[in-house]
């Protein structure tokens, strides 16, 4: 693969054998890990669900003293936090299957369900196989903008392209909803790439999921605080809220900052394990932050040791960073990482700048890496 | 009480009531059963009998029967098959298991050297078709060897609970009287049921192996009776033998009890890949199970190819699989696998 994109120093040049050089220093590093899993994990992701449970029960009670502001703002907290820890320590990295090795039936990436509108057996479609195996591929990685936005230089400007950060704020608001629709690829429907008969089965799903998700949260628990009905709706509305708002910040942060490279087919085609690797490191980028809130985040703010071993559980990540990183400066690759807020503040300047004509946009110089590929047997004499 | 439970998992939802009510009491659960150690007694050397009171969902076994019990062991959890070795009664909210300590077992050894009081397992109901009959014929004969003993021990109990009146004999092989656990209650039962015949056979003593004269001198009305054979393969064998060429096979009941597989060499392909649900099956060629089920024409379920995105994970029912990312085999039953990243070594069935 080859990526015209330039460092300050010029590109980086990365020679077939130091790809698979590192490459097999990473396999070396998930091996460490493997063999080490135990006890200490297994404790780590049932002190995590303890919690969930725990803020979840509290958020319910606490909705029962929801005419008391106090009280309403401490339900609402506590609802989110069950939800934000639901959705991301607990159900984005079971059903990456992170714990499959622990062999229990409820931690199965197979048998999890979360609490999100999305089903989870088409989120391990769009999220586990399309998103990490052809990560920033375009074309092919469908998280490049999932469809509505533009997020990168390589999609095309169009008129419609305006409403860019208009789109991506009804995103964030409805993130489970969009979560959701992201496997029915509905653009390609628009277009006529896509018929309705083939995503019968997904809105059949879909339907299910979202109905008992929409009847626990809006229908049944307003109902069961009687007096109190539009009180606990509300509060339940708020923490969705929160929840959709804090996963599409943290997500957003993971791909689409400044730095990040995006790649085309003709590049990644017969990639090795070794450029795979690279294009994971390329592809994504870190949050910097304290324990609470890695936890808070699913550890996705350690997204560049999440790409590169999506299976091990993330608590793993934090004592992986160090390593990883010590790999990228060794090879000279970028360890793409900031604060949450210039992460944030990043992600929403492309947002806004990419909704822009291209003429009217300076062209970002963003520091690149060039991959020498292997020969391949059918490239001989092309 | 079920409609009860329905509504309040509305509440819980998506995650199933058990998942909240279990952090409270491990044995507070509403769907899944589990049962909780009450007595460990480490009677004889090797081996441990482990007193369990299951949770509500319990309905009893036969006796015969097993169950499977699951424990966790530096953070994974294990099931094995053990048969009750007590009476199976209805009334007896109670399950005793033997468990004798193998020398690679994972799980005996877990129990043996770790098991307390208060210590919480998981429990499947009781199953298998290796039981007692009702009505009760009127002559069994019962055979086991080694740690096959406990299924027939709790046929030998509970006929002797029933007040039995048939003819029973009782023939069990075991190294050495030392190892032989339940030996008092076997003393016991003899003592008070005259119809009952119960002898030993210590191996490590020169008592000899199954044959025919041992079979003749135990139990001389053999083919009139209905006989329960459980022990290792090498007893099993001797049985079947001689009730094949006596023509008594169909009165004959056996229940293999398998140790989990020994590792096998890795590195040549050999034996035979079934495919359980489509019944498809193929010699194993030594490529990753997903490129085998494949190649049979079948099109099972896949994403990546690669071992990161689970899309292709199954359950191997039976047989050894080997992780050819880590290099790791393992060979417990009902597991499930990545098919793009695992390679069959040997036999192997596979729920595809």
């Amino acid at each position: 693969m080859t990526i015209l994109t330039e460092t300050k120093d010029g590109p980086l040049v990365l020679t077939p054998d130091q790809v698979e050089e590192l490459g097999r220093q990473l396999d070396e590093l998930r091996a460490k890990v493997v063999a080490d899993l135990g006890d200490r994990d297994r404790e780590y992701i049932y002190s995590i669900i303890k919690a969930q449970r725990g803020f979840e029960v509290a958020g319910r009670g606490l909705m029962y003293l929801g005419f008391l502001p106090p009280f309403w703002l401490a339900a609402v907290a506590a609802l989110s936090v069950s939800k934000i820890l639901d959705n991301m320590e607990i159900g984005h990295n079971v059903m990456h299957g992170q714990y499959d090795w622990m062999r229990e039936p409820d931690l199965n990436s197979r048998e999890f369900e979360w609490d999100n509108v999305c089903p989870g057996d088409q989120w391990r479609h769009s999220h586990n196989y399309m998103h990490h195996t052809y990560t920033n591929i375009h074309n092919k990685d469908r998280d490049i903008g999932y469809g509505i936005l533009r997020v990168d230089e390589g999609q095309q400007w169009n008129p419609l392209r305006l409403g860019n950060p208009l789109y991506a704020f009804g995103l964030m608001v409805l993130f489970e909803w969009g979560v959701m629709g992201h496997d029915l690829e509905i653009e390609n429907i628009v277009r006529g790439k896509r018929k309705w008969a083939d995503v019968k089965k997904l809105l059949s799903g879909q339907w299910r999921k979202a109905s008992r998700q929409v009847l626990k949260d809006y229908v049944v628990f307003p109902a069961l605080s009687g007096p109190l009905f539009l009180s606990t709706l509300a509060g339940n509305v708020t923490a969705n809220l929160v929840r959709n708002v804090w996963s599409f910040s943290i997500i957003f942060c993971g791909h689409f900052p400044t730095g990040v490279q995006t790649f085309t087919e003709e590049e990644t085609e017969f990639e090795t394990r070794g450029e795979w690797y690279v294009r994971q490191m390329l592809g994504s980028a870190n949050i910097t932050g304290g324990r609470l809130f890695h936890i808070m985040s699913g550890n996705l703010s350690h997204q560049i040791e999440h790409h590169l071993f999506p299976d091990l559980p993330a608590n793993r990540y934090p004592e992986l960073a160090p390593e990883v990183r010590a790999l990228c400066e060794k090879y000279g690759l970028p360890y793409n990482t900031g604060s949450f807020s210039k992460q944030i503040g990043s992600v929403w300047g492309k947002l806004f700048k990419l909704a822009l004509p291209p003429f009217l946009v300076r062209k970002e110089s963003a520091p690149g890496v060039i991959v020498m590929r292997q020969q391949q047997p059918t490239e001989v004499g092309v | 009480m079920v409609d009860l439970i329905n509504l309040v998992q509305t509440l819980t939802t998506p995650h199933p009531l058990d998942r909240y009510l279990e952090l409270i009491r491990p044995t507070l659960t509403t769907r899944v059963m589990r049962a909780e150690i009450i007595h460990v007694r480490r009677s004889v050397l090797g081996s441990v009998t482990l007193t369990l009171r299951p949770t509500r969902q319990w309905t009893g076994h036969a006796p015969g029967q097993y169950v499977q019990i699951g424990v966790v062991i530096d953070g994974v959890r294990h099931t094995r098959c053990y048969s009750p070795v007590n009476v199976a009664s209805r009334r007896d909210r109670h399950i005793q298991l033997t468990v004798k300590a193998h020398p690679d077992g994972l799980v005996s050894q877990y129990l043996y050297h770790r098991a307390l009081p208060g210590m919480v397992v998981d429990l499947t109901p009781a199953a298998g078709v290796f039981q007692l009959p009702e009505p009760r014929p009127e002559r069994i004969l019962l055979i086991s060897g080694g740690s096959g003993i406990t299924p027939v021990l709790s046929m030998l109990r509970t006929l002797a609970d029933e007040g039995y009146p048939g003819e029973v004999a009782f023939l069990h092989y075991a190294k050495s009287p030392e190892v032989q656990p339940h030996r008092p209650e076997l003393a016991e039962i003899e003592r008070a049921h005259q119809n009952f015949r119960i002898e030993s056979r210590y191996t490590s003593y020169g008592s000899g192996y199954f044959d025919y004269d041992e079979l003749e001198r135990v139990a001389p009305w053999f083919a009139d009776a209905q006989t329960f054979v459980c022990g290792p393969p090498g007893l099993m064998d001797a049985v079947r033998k001689i009730f094949e060429a006596e023509q008594l096979a169909d009165r004959l009941h056996a229940e293999e009890f398998t140790l989990s597989a020994a590792p096998v060499a890795v590195g040549e392909a050999f034996g035979t890949v079934r495919f359980a649900a489509s019944g498809a099956s193929a010699q194993n060629n030594g490529a990753v199970l997903l490129e085998q089920a494949e190649a049979a024409g079948l099109t099972p379920e896949y994403g990546c190819r690669m071992g990161i995105c689970f899309s292709c994970t199954a359950v191997r029912r039976t047989g050894c699989t080997r992780n050819v990312r880590t290099g790791d085999t393992d060979s417990d039953p009902d597991q499930p696998i990545q098919l793009c990243i695992s390679a069959p070594v040997g036999d192997v069935e596979i729920d595809i």
